[in-house]
C-alpha cells in the first residue's frame, strides 16, 4: 500500500464533550476486548455505536454504566471522572437488551424505581411517574405486571423507567434487537423524537448498519475493540475511511486499482481519480477504492467528459422494488455491483459509466 | 399423541402406590381416632372422647406449644445459616461455588442417626466441646445443658434442615436474571437497596419453600428429642410414638396425629398460596 496509515478523521462533535472516553482498555483474562479506544460524546448528541458481536460495543457501555471497571484508561463525564464510580452513583441510565423489567413490580412501580430509591416526596414521586408513563403513552398499563406486555410495551415501559432520574447521558443497549421489523421501524422513530424533544445524549448501540444510519447524528464503528470511524451517517457512507467501513456501511465495490500517473486502472475501468484526497495524496502503486453500487450509471452523452466508462454483460439482475441490483460481467472475471432505478428485463451488454470522484480511495483493514 | 390406554397404564402403578400406602393408613388412622380402648382392647365405639382428651388435656397443649417453638426455631436459625449461605454461594462463590455447593449437600447422603449421634458425641459431659472448654479453662466442671436439652434438639434438627433451607432459597436466588440487579443499580440502588428490593422479593418463593420443609419437618420430628432431647424437651410426635407404643392408645395417638395433620396440611396450603403470590413468572 501507498496509502500511509493516516489518521482517523476528526469530525467535532456539535456540542462541547459531555462524556470523554480516553484510551481506555479492557481485557478479559488474555482476551484484549478495547484496545485503547478514545472517543468524546456531545452533550444532545444521538451517537451510535455500530459493530459486529464481538467488536466490543456492548463492553464499552458496559464500562460507561459501570458494570465493568476498564483495565486502564479514563471515563469522563462533564468534568467529573466518571470509572471510579459506582454504578448507583453515575447520572447514567440504561436501556438493557431485553429490557430487565422488574418482575415483581408493576409498570408503575418498575417506572418509579429510580424514584423511590433517592429521596423525594410522594407527590412529586408520583407527578413524574404520570408524565413519565404519558410520554411512553403506557399510562393505561399502569398497574399491569410486565409479564402482561408486548415486546413493544416493554421497550416503552424500559424507556420511561430508564429516564425518570433524568440522566445526562442514556446508554441504550440493542433495546430494539428483541422487537419486529415493523414495530422496530415504528419504535426508532418514537426513539428519535423522544431524543430531540429531552435533550437528553442518546450512546445506543446495534449492529444493525440501516438502524444506524437513520437515527444517529454520529456514527462510532467498531471493528475488534478499535475504532474504526466515527462520523456523521453521510460523511461515514460517502467517505469510509477503510475497505471494512465501506463494506460494512451498505454495499460497495472494491476496487484493487493500480495508479500509474494519475490514471487508476482496474481490470476493465480505467479513470483519473482526484490525488489530492482526504486522507493522503495518491501515489503511484497499488491504491484500493470503494465504489458504491448507485454509483454506476448507464452511459449516456450528457455525463461528465471526464467519466470513466466501461463496457459490460448483465450477469444477474436482482428486482428490489423502487431500484434493482445489477451484477456486471465486465470482463476476466471482473464482477461490479450497480444499483439502479427499476426498469425493464436486462439481458446483453451495455455502456456503463461512473464519475471518477464516486470512487473513494479507502485504506486497507486497520 | 399418547392414548387412553397408555396414559391410564402409565398412571395406575402411581395411583396404586399413593392409594396402598398413603390414602389408606390416613383412614385408617381417621377411623381409629373415633374408637377406644377399653380394658387393654380396641373397641370400635364411635365417639369424639379422645379429641376432647386432646384439647383438655394440659400436657397435650404444652408439649404441642414447646413442639412449635422449637420448630419455629430450627425454622428461624436454619433460614439465618441457609439464606447468607444460598447467597454467597449464588452471587460471590465464583469458581468454587460446585465445591461449595456439593459439600453443602452432602451432609444430606449421611443417615439422620449417624448424625444424630454424631452430637451426642460432641454435647455429651464427656464430649467434644466439653472437653475442648475444660482444657481451654473456660469452665471447670462439663456443662450439663449442651445435651438433653431443647437446644440440643434445636441444635441438631437446625444442622439436619439447614440444607432442605439452602436448597430451594439457591434454586430461587440461581434464578434471577443477572441484569435485573445491574438495573436496578443503574437506577440509583446502593447494593443494599438491591438486595431488598430485588433480591429479597424475588427469593421470596425459595425462602417459603424453605421455611416450610424446615418447620414442617421439625414439627414432626421424634427422633431428635428421643438422642439428644431428654424429658424436657418431649415433642408431640414421643407422645404419638408412646401412645402407639408402650401406652397402648392407638385411638388417643390417632387422634393427636390427625390434630398435627390438619395443622400441617393447613401450614402446606397456606405456605403454597403465600409462594403463589410472589412468584411472578
Amino acid at each position: 500500500m501507498n496509502l500511509p496509515a493516516a489518521s482517523v478523521m476528526e469530525t467535532p462533535a456539535a456540542n462541547a464533550a459531555l462524556l470523554e472516553v480516553r484510551s481506555i482498555e479492557k481485557r478479559f483474562g488474555r482476551r484484549e476486548v478495547l484496545k485503547r479506544l478514545s472517543l468524546n460524546i456531545g452533550a444532545g448528541e444521538f451517537l451510535t455505536m455500530l459493530g459486529e458481536s464481538g467488536s466490543g460495543k456492548t463492553t464499552l457501555l458496559r464500562l460507561i454504566a459501570g458494570f465493568e471497571q476498564p483495565t486502564s484508561g479514563e471515563i469522563w463525564m462533564a468534568g467529573e471522572r466518571l470509572d471510579t464510580l459506582p454504578p448507583y452513583k453515575r447520572r447514567v441510565n440504561t436501556v438493557f437488551q431485553n429490557y430487565a423489567l422488574f418482575p415483581h413490580l408493576s409498570v408503575q412501580e418498575n417506572v418509579a424505581y429510580g424514584l423511590r430509591v433517592g429521596k423525594i416526596s410522594k407527590t412529586e414521586l408520583a407527578e413524574r411517574v404520570t408524565a413519565a408513563l404519558q410520554m411512553v403513552k403506557m399510562l393505561e398499563y399502569a398497574a399491569a405486571r410486565p409479564a402482561k406486555l408486548s415486546g413493544g410495551q416493554q421497550q416503552r415501559v424500559a424507556l420511561a423507567r430508564a429516564l425518570i432520574n433524568r440522566p445526562k447521558l442514556l446508554l441504550l443497549d440493542e433495546p430494539l434487537s428483541a422487537l419486529d421489523a415493523n414495530l422496530r421501524k415504528q419504535m426508532q422513530g418514537e426513539l428519535k423524537s423522544l431524543q430531540r424533544q429531552l435533550g437528553i445524549t442518546f450512546l445506543f448501540v446495534t449492529h444493525d448498519q440501516e438502524e444506524a444510519m437513520a437515527l444517529s447524528d454520529r456514527i462510532a464503528l467498531l471493528k475488534a475493540g478499535v475504532l474504526e470511524q466515527i462520523a456523521s451517517p453521510r460523511e461515514i457512507y460517502s467517505r469510509p475511511v477503510t475497505a471494512y467501513t465501506a463494506e460494512f456501511i451498505g454495499q460497495t465495490n472494491l476496487l484493487h486499482a493500480e495508479l500509474r500517473d494519475g490514471v487508476a486502472v482496474c481490470g476493465a475501468l480505467r479513470w483519473r481519480p482526484n490525488l489530492s484526497t482526504p486522507i493522503a495524496p495518491l501515489k503511484n502503486g497499488p491504491v484500493l477504492f470503494s465504489l458504491r453500487p448507485e454509483a454506476i450509471m448507464f452511459a449516456s452523452s450528457t455525463l461528465p467528459a471526464d467519466s470513466a466508462r466501461f463496457r459490460a454483460k448483465i450477469h444477474q439482475q436482482l428486482y428490489g422494488g423502487a431500484t434493482e441490483m445489477l451484477e456486471l460481467d465486465c470482463g476476466a472475471g471482473q464482477l461490479l455491483r450497480a444499483r439502479i432505478p427499476a426498469r425493464a428485463a436486462l439481458t446483453g451488454e451495455y455502456d456503463f459509466a461512473f464519475l471518477p470522484s464516486d470512487a473513494i480511495p479507502v485504506r486497507e483493514g486497520a | 399423541m399418547y392414548s387412553r390406554l397408555y396414559k391410564s397404564l402409565v398412571s395406575i402403578p402411581p395411583l396404586l402406590w399413593v392409594s396402598v400406602f398413603l390414602l389408606l393408613p390416613y383412614a385408617l388412622m381417621l377411623v381409629h381416632s373415633f374408637w377406644l380402648v377399653r380394658d387393654g382392647i380396641l373397641v370400635h365405639d364411635w365417639n369424639l372422647q379422645n379429641y376432647l382428651k386432646v384439647v383438655q388435656n394440659p400436657v397435650y397443649a404444652s408439649v404441642l406449644f414447646r413442639t412449635v417453638r422449637i420448630a419455629a426455631s430450627v425454622t428461624l436459625l436454619s433460614l439465618l445459616l441457609g439464606y447468607p449461605l444460598a447467597y454467597y454461594l449464588s452471587f460471590h462463590a465464583g469458581p468454587r461455588k460446585e465445591l461449595l455447593y456439593q459439600l453443602v449437600i452432602v451432609p444430606l447422603w449421611v443417615s439422620y442417626l449417624v448424625r444424630g449421634y454424631a452430637w451426642k458425641t460432641i454435647l455429651g459431659s464427656d464430649g467434644v466441646l466439653n472437653g475442648f472448654l475444660h482444657y481451654a479453662h473456660i469452665t471447670n466442671e462439663p456443662v450439663a445443658f449442651f445435651l438433653y436439652s431443647p437446644f440440643a434438639v434445636v441444635l441438631m434438627l437446625t444442622h439436619i434442615y439447614t440444607p432442605f433451607v439452602f436448597l430451594p432459597i439457591y434454586a430461587s436466588l440461581e434464578h434471577i436474571p443477572r441484569p435485573l440487579l445491574e438495573a436496578s443499580q443503574d437506577l440509583g440502588a446502593t447494593p443494599r437497596a438491591t438486595f431488598f428490593r430485588v433480591i429479597l422479593p424475588l427469593s421470596m418463593p425459595g425462602l417459603l419453600a424453605g421455611a416450610t420443609f424446615a418447620f414442617v419437618l421439625s414439627l414432626g420430628d421424634f427422633l431428635a428429642p428421643l438422642l439428644v432431647g431428654g424429658p424436657s424437651s418431649t415433642m408431640i410426635a414421643n407422645i404419638v410414638q408412646s401412645l402407639f407404643g408402650s401406652a397402648y392408645d392407638w385411638p388417643l395417638g390417632a387422634a393427636i396425629s390427625v390434630c398435627i395433620l390438619v395443622l400441617t396440611i393447613s401450614l402446606l396450603v397456606f405456605s403454597e398460596r403465600l409462594e403463589k403470590r410472589w412468584a411472578f413468572k
